[in-house]
Parts: C-alpha cells; sequence; structure tokens
C-alpha cells in the first residue's frame, strides 16, 4: 500500500513560492485521508454486521425448524438408556405361603365388530352364533346391519374360539388383546382372592382392576408396574385349604348346614393358614353380587369368616372365666353357686341341664353353664368387661387383608348394663364374626397377647400387647382342654393332638326380632396342641340338625365338633403336626406369683 | 506455528466429529439389539407365565384328587394319617451286601487238626 505523504514536498514548495498557507494542504491531505479510513470502516463492519446477521436468522430459522418438528410429530421420550421395567408391566402374581400360583395373568383376546367393514353380515352372524352358543344370531344382525360402527361381541375369548372367528374370514371382525386374571385352582381360596374384572376398556388393551378380597385390598401393590415381579406372597396353604374346603364341604352336607365357615390360623404369628366360607363360588366366574331384597348371607359371594356376625354362645364363656382368673377373682377350682334359674329384673337365665347347686370354675366352662358364667360376670362388672374384650380386638372389625373384613362391624348392646355383661359371658347380645373369635382364642393359646389376624405370610411371632397373664392364658388353656376330655366336647379328641376348645350353640335371630326355635349357629373353637398351642381352628356351621341316637340334634357338641375333629385329623399331618403323647398334668406344682 | 495450531485444531475436529458419528451410530445399533433382546425377554417370560399358568392349572388340588381316586387301583394314594409319622430310628438300614464266595475252599477243624498232627 502506497502511503500518500500529508505534506507533499512538490505542493508545498510551490505553494509557499505563491504565498499560501502550506498547512492547508496538509488539513485537505488529512481530511482526504480519514474520508478513506471511514469508508474502509464502513465497508468492514457493514460485511461484519450481515455476517452476524446470517448468523442470527440460520439460528432464529434452526429454532424455529427444530420447535415446528416437535410441535408435529409425536411425542416420545428420548432414549438414552435401555430400561427392563416395561417388560414386566402386568398385574402381580398372588402366591400361597409356599410361592404355589393362586392368581395369575393369561394373555387372551376379545373380539370386537366394526360393521362398517362388514361384508357378508348375514352369514357372520350366523357362524358366530354357532361359535358362541349364548350369542342370538338375530341380535348379532340386527346390530350389525343397524347404525352402529363399533359394538363388543366377547370380552375373552379363547385361542380356539379367535381361530374358529378368524376362519369365519370377514374383515369387520377384529380381535384386540387381552390380559384375564386366571384363578388355576377354581374355587379353592376363593373369598380370600375375591375376583378381577375389567376397567377401562380399550380395543389394545383393558385395565384388570380388583373387585374383592385381597385384589381388591392390595389393588395399588398388585398394578404398580414396579411390582410386576414381586408377587403378593399370601398366608394362605394350598393344600390344607383345598383339604379343609373338602372336609368342611362333607361336613356340612353330612350336618344338614345351609352354610359353614372355617378358620385356621397361627397363634404366634396371626397367619390365617386356611379360610374357608361355605358356599362358595368360582373366582373366574364370579356370580352377580346379589339384588337387594334377602338375606346377603344366602349370596355364595358372603364370606362367613369375616363379614357373618353372629352371636356365637357359649364359645365367649372362656373369655369371661380367663378373665375373672386374670383380675383374680376366682381360680379354677373355685366353688360357684349356679343354682337356677337366675332373675334378673324381667329376664332369667337357664341353663340347658340342671347341673345342681355348685360347680368349680373349670366345671362350669367343662359343663358350659349359663348361670355360672353370669355369675362370673357379676363380679367382673360391665366396664371391666368391655375394656377386656375391646382388648381382644372384639369392638372393632378384624384388621385382616380382605375388603369384605370391614363390612364385619360387631353387634353391641347400645347400653353394656350388668345384664348385658351377664349374657354377653355366654355369648349371647354381641355378635362378631368367626375370626374375631379365633383371634380372641390365639390370645389365650399365646400365653395371653393380643393377636392381629392377617392373610399376609409373617416372618415369626407377632405379638401384641398383653390382655391376659401368663397364668390366666395357662388356667383357660387347661379348661379348654377339660372340655374335650370331661365335658361337652368329647366328639373332638384326636388321638396324638391334645385338642381343646368350646362348644357354643346359639339361636339364630329371627329378621324382625326374636329367635327361632329350631335354627342355631352351632360352633367349635379349638386349639391344639393344647400342651403347647400352635393352631387355633374355629368351625360354624349354620343350621346345622343331625338325627344321633333317635333324636335331632343341633348343639355344636354333636354337630361342629365332630367336623371339626375331622378337619384336625386331616389338616395337623400337612401342617407337619407329629402326634405326640400328651404330658401329664403336675398336679403337684402350681404356678405361683408374687 | 500458528498455521500448525490451525492444521492440527481442524484435525482434531475431524477427528472428533468422526468419533462422534461412529459413537452414535454404534449406540443406536445397542439400542437396536437391546429392544430386540427386551422383546425377546418379554415373550419368554409370556411363555414362561403361560407355562407357570399351566403347571398352577395342571397341579390344581380338584384334579390331582380325581386323579387319586382314578388311580387308586395302581397307586392306593390316601390322605396322610397322623399315624403315619415315623422316627429315624424306624427306618432299617439298608442290608450289608453279601460276599459273594468264589473259588471257595473246605476247611475242616478235624482235617486241620489231623494235618498238625502229622508236621513235625
Amino acid at each position: 500500500m502506497t502511503r500518500t505523504p500529508l505534506r507533499p514536498l512538490a505542493r508545498i514548495l510551490n505553494a509557499r513560492a505563491k504565498g499560501q498557507n502550506p498547512d492547508v494542504i496538509e488539513k485537505e491531505n488529512i481530511r482526504l485521508r480519514h474520508e478513506d479510513m471511514q469508508a474502509k470502516a464502513r465497508q468492514r463492519a457493514e460485511g461484519r454486521l450481515l455476517v452476524l446477521g446470517i448468523f442470527f436468522v440460520c439460528a432464529y430459522v434452526a429454532v424455529v425448524g427444530r420447535m415446528g418438528v416437535l410441535a408435529t410429530s409425536e411425542p416420545s421420550e428420548p432414549i438414552a438408556s435401555a430400561v427392563g421395567s416395561a417388560i414386566a408391566a402386568q398385574r402381580a402374581d398372588i402366591v400361597d405361603r409356599q410361592g404355589r400360583i393362586l392368581a395369575t395373568n393369561f394373555e387372551t383376546h376379545s373380539l370386537y365388530a366394526q360393521p362398517r367393514q362388514m361384508i357378508d353380515p348375514e352369514a357372520a352372524a350366523t357362524r358366530l352364533a354357532e361359535i358362541f352358543p349364548d350369542l342370538d344370531r338375530d341380535e348379532l344382525l340386527e346390530d350389525f346391519t343397524g347404525k352402529r360402527k363399533f359394538l363388543w361381541i366377547k370380552k375373552k375369548i379363547s385361542p380356539e374360539q379367535k381361530q374358529a372367528v378368524h376362519d369365519i374370514g370377514d374383515p369387520g371382525l377384529l380381535f384386540g388383546p387381552r390380559e384375564m386374571r386366571l384363578y388355576p385352582n377354581g374355587s379353592v381360596a376363593a373369598h380370600v382372592l375375591g375376583g378381577a374384572g375389567f376397567g377401562k376398556e380399550g380395543v389394545s388393551a383393558a385395565e384388570v382392576i380388583g373387585v374383592a378380597g385381597v385384589e381388591k385390598e392390595f389393588d395399588d401393590y398388585l398394578r404398580d408396574p414396579a411390582n410386576g415381579d414381586r408377587p403378593l406372597q399370601l398366608s394362605l396353604d394350598l393344600t390344607v385349604q383345598a383339604a379343609a374346603e373338602r372336609v368342611l364341604d362333607g361336613g356340612m352336607k353330612l350336618m344338614n348346614a345351609k352354610g359353614a365357615t372355617s378358620i385356621l390360623m397361627d397363634v404366634h404369628t396371626g397367619e390365617v393358614i386356611s379360610v374357608v366360607s361355605l358356599p362358595d363360588f368360582d373366582p373366574n366366574e364370579r356370580p352377580r353380587p346379589p339384588t337387594s331384597g334377602f338375606d346377603p348371607s344366602v349370596s355364595p359371594l358372603f364370606n362367613r369368616a369375616v363379614q357373618g356376625v353372629y352371636e356365637l354362645g357359649s364359645t365367649f364363656k372362656i373369655f369371661t372365666a380367663a378373665q375373672a382368673i386374670d383380675l383374680g377373682l376366682v381360680a379354677a377350682n373355685t366353688v360357684i353357686d349356679i343354682r337356677g334359674p337366675l332373675r334378673w329384673g324381667k329376664f332369667s337365665i337357664r341353663d340347658f341341664h340342671n347341673y345342681g347347686n355348685a360347680l368349680t370354675v373349670s366345671e362350669i366352662i367343662e359343663k358350659s353353664s349359663n348361670i355360672g358364667t353370669a355369675r362370673l360376670a357379676q363380679q367382673i362388672g360391665a366396664d371391666r368387661q368391655r375394656a377386656f374384650l375391646e382388648d381382644l380386638g372384639m369392638l372393632e372389625p378384624t384388621p385382616v387383608e380382605i375388603v369384605e373384613a370391614r363390612g364385619g362391624q360387631p353387634l353391641l348392646p347400645k347400653n353394656w348394663s350388668e345384664l348385658s355383661a351377664m349374657t354377653i359371658s355366654y355369648g349371647h347380645g354381641i355378635s362378631t364374626t368367626p375370626m374375631h373369635l379365633a383371634a380372641g382364642y390365639a390370645a389365650i393359646a399365646n400365653g395371653g397377647y393380643h393377636i392381629n389376624p392377617t392373610v399376609l405370610k409373617q416372618n415369626g411371632p407377632q405379638h401384641g400387647e398383653r390382655v391376659m397373664s401368663a397364668e390366666a392364658a395357662d388356667a383357660a388353656r387347661q379348661m379348654l382342654r377339660r372340655v374335650v376330655t370331661e365335658g361337652t366336647a368329647s366328639f373332638a379328641r384326636v388321638p396324638g393332638y391334645q385338642v381343646g376348645g368350646k362348644t357354643g350353640t346359639a339361636d339364630k335371630p329371627k329378621p324382625r326380632g326374636g329367635y327361632y326355635e329350631d335354627k342355631v349357629i352351632a360352633t367349635f373353637a379349638s386349639i391344639f396342641p393344647s400342651s403347647n398351642p400352635r393352631y387355633v381352628l374355629v368351625v360354624t356351621l349354620d343350621e346345622p340338625s343331625v338325627i344321633a341316637y333317635g333324636e335331632e340334634r343341633r348343639t355344636a357338641g354333636w354337630t361342629a365338633t365332630p367336623v371339626a375333629a375331622e378337619m384336625v385329623k386331616r389338616i395337623a399331618p400337612l401342617l407337619g403336626l407329629r402326634p405326640q403323647v400328651e404330658p401329664p398334668q403336675l398336679t403337684d406344682i402350681t404356678l405361683t406369683s408374687n | 506455528m500458528k498455521s500448525l495450531l490451525y492444521a492440527v485444531t481442524a484435525l482434531a475436529v475431524f477427528g472428533l466429529a468422526f468419533w462422534a458419528y461412529r459413537e452414535n451410530y454404534a449406540t443406536q445399533q445397542v439400542l437396536k439389539e437391546t429392544r430386540a433382546l427386551q422383546r425377546e425377554i418379554g415373550a419368554a417370560q409370556v411363555r414362561l407365565g403361560v407355562l407357570k399358568a399351566e403347571w398352577a392349572y395342571l397341579n390344581r388340588p380338584d384334579r390331582l384328587i380325581g386323579l387319586a381316586e382314578l388311580n387308586f387301583d395302581t397307586l392306593g394314594l390316601l390322605p396322610l394319617r397322623p399315624d403315619q409319622f415315623g422316627r429315624v430310628d424306624e427306618v432299617a438300614y439298608p442290608r450289608p451286601p453279601e460276599l459273594e464266595i468264589t473259588e471257595g475252599v473246605d476247611v475242616s477243624g478235624l482235617n486241620a487238626a489231623a494235618g498238625g498232627e502229622g508236621q513235625p
């Protein structure tokens, strides 16, 4: 680049010669140079602005383009890593205590129709009616040729049916995948499992929701995809449950009962090993709930073990005796005056037989004397009795994890008077479920600790707070054993298993008040083996009646007790209980406490 | 010096771009394989679920009771009874195998005594 000098010598000399100011020339040159520089700078700046402008336009176009793509495309998660949880995202299984499947899922198909796409509706309707005998051809044809665009034909079809429908070859008949709940064991443990149905339904999927039992109680857990491979483990034992159902079903038919229930519970963990309610149903084909207007207990859906609120009669006497001993009012051999009838206002309490003038507390339980227990209740008093039963959990619905159990609210007297206390002492005037009774007997059997019955598998004993002293529980346990060896439950003698228990026969209440003369609820509540109790078994028969020794008999000693004995005989070996020779009672050693 | 730096930088940019390109495709390939594997696992799990359900269905107590009754004359299965519990010491030891005697030699005490007397 050639620099033009600011003061060119030729022009300066020339100007000086002419007498002009040479500085003007310099100024002029400086001005020109500045103009030149300005023009260059301007050009450069404009160029930069252009580049910057293009850059911004490009960036803007990129952003707008990306936004446009995002707005018009289907959203999807950016995939940074492949996660595995999507695989097992189905309803979790339910298994028994040994991991055997009680409920699982099965992939099947639903069948729906789009009549607009149908080619030959008449032939399709005819063939469908042949494949599914419960469908009506004319109704189908009406639907196919009407205005409907879409209709469900079948919610669940088998693979064979699917193939048959496929063979019709009509493009208007379509299949959607369905996941259905399968109960492979049929009616075994039906009342615990409950059942499942479809919630929201779409063509490509339908949600499976629990409608009863543990399926409903643990619906959130079972539906959580995170738990897809972690089955819900129940405390039930499939083998024991099936055996119990079979024995109870046979017993119910032999004793001409219209319903029956049995509960087998571990006394230390509160685990329900088996709970049966008859009549039962198949959860795969869950029947519709009964319409209103009749007794709900007629329906097979009714779970007698946790919903059936009954007066359970003399089985309650042991609680009275145990409390009286616990409070130190009496001992097992204290003699009580039982002369009757015991009058209280207009009410009088009688015994089934006349047992003489006086019995010890132990004999009152053995012979099941109402008057004797009423006398004990008078000593205890209404308030303390109420508190004791509350501690045993008799005043609230049981916490067992079956949805229906919340409906098992015990019926209590409005005013817990002294007369109420006397009748409650022998199990009248208070209505509870058999599950309450099982929990109460478990407290006696485990040495006096409160037990919450549960259908979930537990790891080890779940002893709650103490409700009675170990000595009182021990005395009650021995009394229960003597009921079987000496008293009303002689049919419950099972060699090797030392069953101890108490019978209870209560008249059934009429729906409009009063009691039936010839309908009873017969209950046998037992613990075994009584020298070191491990299980509680409660058997209840609804309206049993059997002819024995030429007489019609309804009492629990003749009806529920033999059924319970048969059940112990069948179930105890399955539980791995080895028959034992009963250790002799050590009469000369007495437990004392200071 | 400066131009060398520029060249190295340009080469580094090329290299990194190529590496990123390759990594991108490798990742996509692995993801595709994983998805295929997961589909396979899912299918296997569905099959496993069906097999488990079938196993449970075939082993349902009602069916087993029916089969036990049906085959009673050959199997003679009955429910477990309390008196069937045994103790370990009631189980007999297996009999010791009998010694096989081959090439037996007749030995008699009389002969031995008589022979013995004959010896010096």
